[in-house]
């Protein structure tokens, strides 16, 4: 079972081994409303914590999202290209932007669990 | 009755608020060479009359180049606007209307410039256009940082065969975007191999067609050298009524054309303002600067259009847009719009043969003068000619015989080696047999 984690951008990581699996959350998605664009990295590409690592567009603003934690992009979710709407449907799912090979594991440990991420987004609102 | 608005008092106050002792201190960054240490020495006022007759008296000292015998070209170009254009955008609605910033409330606005968009996707022969830029030098300069973008690199190949103006413009931007121009330097004599200066850095390749130098270009094999080293080739385009006649910039494989669009509906206008036109194909849409309108439909089916893919622009974007351009020519484009549909395909097919033909006829007439030489095996409607004398100097005495000869070489390259003697001549369809005769008998005195 895959750990999740979260960080106060609204990006969720769920980690396997040393490959995490990033998207934006549910609420991310539904603050930025219909999807229309994604630009995601290329394979290969080093990133650090906290640099812009995806673009995604809405009918009204675009948005950077930020990589959870450093490391290699190993693959990227070629299925948005064609329907951006799927970050819509399945944020924390289907609608997932690429895969990381995590270089410090350690940089985790300062990620939201889901228990803190549901108390951020109470304070939120 | 007093027409300034601020007393002296009102002035005190604010200097004291910002702390200035006097508006003089607030220049004082300004080196001191250049500015007035006094009044400019002029008459008393004088009457409205005596002041209109005054001015009147210097401008006509002025040898307009809309009037006088003009062989005036690089980069900026004469050509008939018919009426009809001049007529329709001086309609208010068009006239003093800024860029749309609601704009969809301005459905006629939206609608010329996508028809201009339209008409500048099929003339550079190119998937999508934008509502245009400021000009053909400031569109050149964008499109090496849209290859940038897009390619992830840092350095622009730029052919010495690039109008100088578009060079500097872009030199200008590159500073201070940190990307690396290379070049060749002048290629007068139409030798250079920019292929050889592309590496793995290389953004794109920067050249021009019809030339500076007025060569007619066929870019197809360095558009796949490019394309084999993952750079974008960029074609620049100073005359577009050539587009009538030759191959356009999309079919030789231009990934990105930035062209100046004043030789359509607009005057010379004296250097500006012009309408700078940018194109690109589909793929690149999200990297490409400025404004783009287009169609759609309204809840009830009726055609109707928008500005789209805001989310590129400044006022959206902030400092991640694509460009800091959130505006465009608008009553240029218009122009260009309005003459172009004027023309029609035929028509500006017409217009461009015209242009062709006067120009084989002048440099035929041309030639035949001792001591002129044509450097061009192929021209559209503009070429260059080797004199035997200075042509900075030949141009001065033509102009005293009230004809303007053209444009010497090294008014724009002042520090080439070999320019000295060239001098750029354009010819359009509003040159008369008779000013070509001027052209030619003023040249062999001046010569002789």
């Amino acid at each position: 079972m895959a750990t999740v984690k979260y960080t106060k951008e609204h990006e969720w990581v769920s980690i396997e081994g040393d490959t995490g699996t990033v998207g934006i959350t549910d609420h991310a998605q539904e603050q930025l409303g219909d999807l229309v664009f994604i630009e995601l990295p290329e394979v290969g590409k080093e990133l650090g914590q906290g640099d812009e690592a995806a673009v995604v567009e809405s009918v009204k603003a675009a948005s950077e999202v930020y990589a959870p934690v450093s490391g290699e992009v190993t693959e990227v979710n070629e299925a948005l290209n064609d329907n951006p709407a799927l970050v819509n449907s399945e944020a924390e799912t289907g609608g997932w932007m690429f895969k990381i090979k995590i270089a410090d594991p350690s940089q985790l440990d300062a990620l939201m669990d889901e228990a803190s991420y549901r108390e951020l987004l109470k304070e939120i609102d | 009755m007093r027409y300034l608005p601020l007393t002296a008092d009102d002035r005190r106050e604010m200097l004291a608020a910002i702390g200035a002792a006097s508006v003089d201190d607030l220049y004082r960054d300004v080196p001191k060479a250049a500015r007035l240490d006094g009044p400019v020495d002029l008459p008393p006022h004088a009457g409205e009359m005596e002041v209109d007759r005054a001015l009147s008296a210097m401008a006509a000292k002025n040898l307009p180049a809309a009037v006088a015998p003009s062989f005036l070209g690089a980069g900026i170009y004469r050509h008939h606007v018919p009426a009809a254009v001049d007529h329709l955008i001086q309609r208010g609605e068009f006239l003093t209307a800024y860029t749309p910033y609601q704009p969809e409330v301005s459905q006629g606005t939206l609608q010329y410039l996508f028809e201009f968009q339209t008409q500048v996707a099929m003339l550079t022969g190119s998937d999508v256009a934008n509502a245009s830029m400021y000009d053909g030098a400031t569109s050149c300069a964008e499109a090496v940082m849209m290859a940038c973008r897009i390619t992830k690199r840092r350095k622009a190949v730029i052919s010495g065969s690039l109008h100088p103006h578009y060079h500097d413009v872009t030199a200008t931007s590159a500073k201070f975007f940190g990307v690396n121009l290379v070049s060749p330097g002048p290629d007068f004599a139409g030798t250079e191999d920019l292929a050889a200066l592309i590496d793995g850095d290389t953004a794109c390749v920067v050249v021009q067609n019809p030339d500076f130098f007025g060569r007619v270009r066929d870019f197809t094999a360095l558009s796949e050298a490019c394309q084999a080293a993952g750079a974008l080739l960029v074609v620049v385009v100073t005359e577009m009524v050539s587009l009538g006649l030759i191959k356009s910039p999309g079919e030789m494989g231009a990934d990105i054309v930035a062209a100046e669009g004043q030789s359509l509906g607009n005057a010379m206008n004296f250097g500006g303002p012009t309408v700078g036109v940018m194109t690109t194909r589909q793929k690149y849409l999200r990297q490409l600067p400025g404004r783009l309108v287009g169609e759609t439909a309204d809840a009830d089916g009726r055609r109707g259009y928008v500005l789209t893919l805001s989310t590129r622009e400044q006022h959206i974007r902030r400092d991640k847009a694509t460009s800091n351009i959130c505006t465009n020519s608008g009553l240029c484009a218009l122009a260009f719009t309005i003459h172009l549909t004027l023309l029609g395909e035929v028509g500006f097919k017409r217009l461009a043969g015209l242009n062709h033909a006067a120009a084989v006829k002048l440099a035929g007439r041309l030639t035949g003068i001792e001591g002129v030489e044509l450097l061009n095996d192929t021209y559209f409607n503009e070429f260059t000619l080797k004199l035997a004398k200075p042509a900075a100097d030949v141009v001065e005495d033509l102009a005293g015989k009230g004809v303007f000869a053209g444009v010497p070489v090294s008014r724009l390259l002042p520090n080439a080696e070999g320019v000295e003697n060239l001098l750029l001549v354009a010819v359009t369809e509003t040159n008369t047999a008779e000013e070509m005769d001027r052209l030619v008998s003023g040249l062999e005195e001046v010569l002789r």
